[in-house]
């Protein structure tokens, strides 16, 4: 028997009866289908994450009190309740050499009241004039927080995009006052729009001076991040000791009562978390997929039944075990390998729909297609070789006087 | 050339036991036309399964062309059905989705004769049963009783095989259908040598043969 006769075969077969092998297929296509979208989605979703980090910078240390416990994630840190960080912790990182630029940071959630009446709660985070240079944000109008508006605790704020606009419209907001938490600011400059970059990103946050928010808005002199830049990516490892090194020594401590988490990190743990949920969400697709293949099953088991005295006259006509084994195999593979063809068009499609959206960028890998295909061919094998071992182990005089 | 000796089969259900063949000798020389002929229940077609290689004897021994096909294993069965027999059976004959030319060819694809001859010898077994050649390219459920056993018995020569046996083959067929098939029949044995293995109960088919074995109870009874 060719290949060719057995494709033959397997077409009349399943043309013969297209509503069930249609509905049969279905099964297979749901099942595939899920699992393609499953895993477009959790990947599109790890590539946004993945950018939008690297978008914040990717030679940046971030140091926060507090200890956070490895292998735990970033989630239970100390952050906020554990204080620890102080102003003169900065001059003490940036002495290490190979350090670029130490970015002290204070943030706090502050109602903020406009000039127009317009008011928002939002984030309001004190800097030094290296925030800009390490967070790779810039201005698109007025100016950023200089030095010497630390030195001299000026009450002056810079905007983010998108508060800017809640707050002022169209209106251009330089030299325009507000009101954080009961104090007057200046408005001396607006940052470009960074758009999309999910969380805490740049766009709705409030800047002033370091030293305005220490002393006038939150009166404490703790910091809730120490951001460090390095000149070298590559000696990122070697700096994070040093750091780790000489702030145990300052704070007098054993051990560390800080965290120094780099990008690397945040990525990983993020991606984790990601990949996790992928491999549920996947994994409940392939539950459809098992039932798909019992669908298969069953259907296979009908047929044979079915055919029962076709199967006898083949055998009476000199047809062996094996010929009538392949052929009902071949015909379950079919099912599900055609099954699996249309699933991937249409997970793909699925996917398609997700990106448009706007809400992630699916991708569908060549990985999640081969896959798909092996595991749908898989299937048929598997639940079609009990089938196709009934058939071929068909004795045939009783199959022929079957009715 | 057929030889058996003392075959004898019992069907067991359980523990109900039901002897179908009680002990049957007898030969078929190549190129006879026999009918084996007996009332309902006499173990005819029990015969014709050991006979076309079917099925094997609970006890005795049957040559086919000097080969022991009674103590064979089911796919060394199937070779042999394959190459030397050729069946017309009363109903359920061909594949119903399948065409004329293809349900001939069947016995050509497992017996793995190349896709390029299939055609050739197909249509002219074809010729031989006598189907008109308009005929050929329709599906199977498309013919009437008459052209389905002539399509059966193209089939059954398609693979040149030296026995064709025919259980009942006009069974489903008027005596005057039944009667151009069962020419047609003598035809083949008259004019290609076929050995041809005819079972039936009516005498009027029987007659047909050139030679009748009756059964009866499982056991033969005249042979003449
Ligand atoms: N699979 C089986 N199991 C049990 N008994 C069987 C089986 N097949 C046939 N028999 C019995 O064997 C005997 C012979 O049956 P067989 O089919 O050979 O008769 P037959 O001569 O072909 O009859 P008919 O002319 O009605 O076709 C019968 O008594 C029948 O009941
Ligand atoms: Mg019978």
């Amino acid at each position: 028997m060719t290949i060719s006769d057995l494709l033959h075969e397997t077409t009349i077969a399943l043309l013969g009866n297209k509503v069930r092998s249609g509905l049969t297929m279905l099964g297979i296509v749901i099942g595939i289908a899920s699992v393609i979208a499953m895993l477009a989605i959790g990947q599109g979703a790890k590539n946004q994450i993945q950018s939008s980090i690297e978008g914040l910078g990717s030679n940046l240390l971030t140091i926060m009190p507090g200890v956070i416990q490895p292998g735990r994630g970033i989630v239970s840190s100390g952050r906020g309740s554990a204080q620890t960080l102080k102003n003169e912790d900065v001059d003490v990182i940036q002495k290490i050499s190979g350090v670029a630029y130490v970015s002290p940071e204070s943030s706090r959630r502050f109602q903020i009241v406009a000039s127009t009446g317009n008011n928002t709660n939002s984030t309001v985070t004190g800097a030094s004039s290296v925030y800009e240079m390490v967070h790779n944000i810039s201005i698109s109008d007025g100016f950023f927080i200089s030095d010497a508006h630390v030195r001299s605790i000026s009450r002056v704020a810079v905007l983010g995009a998108t508060i800017a606009t809640d707050l002022y419209g169209e209106e251009n907001p330089i030299g325009k006052k507000i009101r954080i938490n009961g104090g007057i600011f200046t408005i001396i400059g607006l940052l470009t729009a960074k758009g999309g970059a999910g969380f805490s990103g740049p766009d709705d946050m409030v800047l002033v001076p370091i030293s305005t928010m220490q002393k006038i808005l939150s009166g404490s002199d703790y910091l809730s991040i120490i951001t460090v830049s390095v000149t070298d990516k590559n000696t990122m490892n070697d700096i994070r000791d040093s750091i780790n090194d000489s702030l145990i020594v300052k704070h007098r401590v054993v051990e560390a009562d800080f965290s120094i988490i780099s990008q690397e990190d945040i990525l990983g743990a993020l991606s984790q978390v990601v990949t996790t949920f992928t491999l549920f969400l996947a994994s409940i697709a392939g539950i459809s997929l098992l039932v798909g293949g019992i669908g298969i099953m069953n259907m296979m088991l009908t047929t044979v039944t079915e055919r029962t005295r076709e199967i006898g006259l083949r055998k009476a006509i000199g047809a062996k075990k094996k010929d009538i084994n392949k052929q009902f195999l071949v015909e379950a593979v079919i099912l599900t390998f055609v099954g699996g063809l249309v699933g991937v068009i249409f997970g793909w499609f699925i996917a398609f729909i997700v990106s448009s959206t706007g809400l992630v960028q699916a991708s569908v890998s060549l990985f999640s297609i081969v896959l798909a295909f092996g595991v749908s061919t898989f299937i048929g094998i598997i639940f079609g070789y009990y089938p196709a071992r009934r058939a071929s182990g068909l004795n045939p005089i009783e199959a022929l006087r079957y009715e | 050339m057929i030889e058996c000796k003392n075959i004898k089969k019992t069907y067991v259900n359980g523990d109900m036991e039901t002897p179908a063949l009680k002990g049957i000798s007898f030969t078929i020389k190549d190129g006879e036309f026999v009918a084996i002929m007996g009332p309902s229940g006499s173990g005819k077609s029990t015969l014709m399964h050991i006979l076309g290689a079917l099925d094997i004897p609970t006890s005795g021994t049957y040559h086919l062309d000097g080969e022991d096909v009674s103590r064979l294993s089911d796919d060394e069965l199937a070779d042999i059905r394959g190459k030397k027999i050729g069946f017309v059976f009363q109903s359920f004959n061909l594949l119903s989705r399948t065409n004329v030319l293809r349900n001939v060819m069947l016995p050509l694809v497992y017996a793995d004769i190349p896709l390029v001859d299939r055609e050739k010898i197909a249509r002219k077994s074809l010729l031989s049963a006598g189907l008109v050649e308009n005929r050929w390219h329709h599906l199977s459920n498309q013919l009437s009783g008459g052209q389905i056993q002539r399509v059966a018995i193209a089939r059954a020569l398609v693979n040149n095989p030296s026995l064709i046996m025919a259980d009942e083959p006009t069974g489903n067929l008027d005596s005057k259908t039944g009667e151009i098939v069962l020419d047609t029949f003598q035809k083949l044995n008259k004019e290609e040598g076929r050995t041809i293995i005819l079972i039936t109960h009516e005498y009027d088919v029987a007659k047909h043969a050139d030679r009748i074995i009756h059964i009866r109870d499982g056991l033969i009874y005249d042979n003449i």
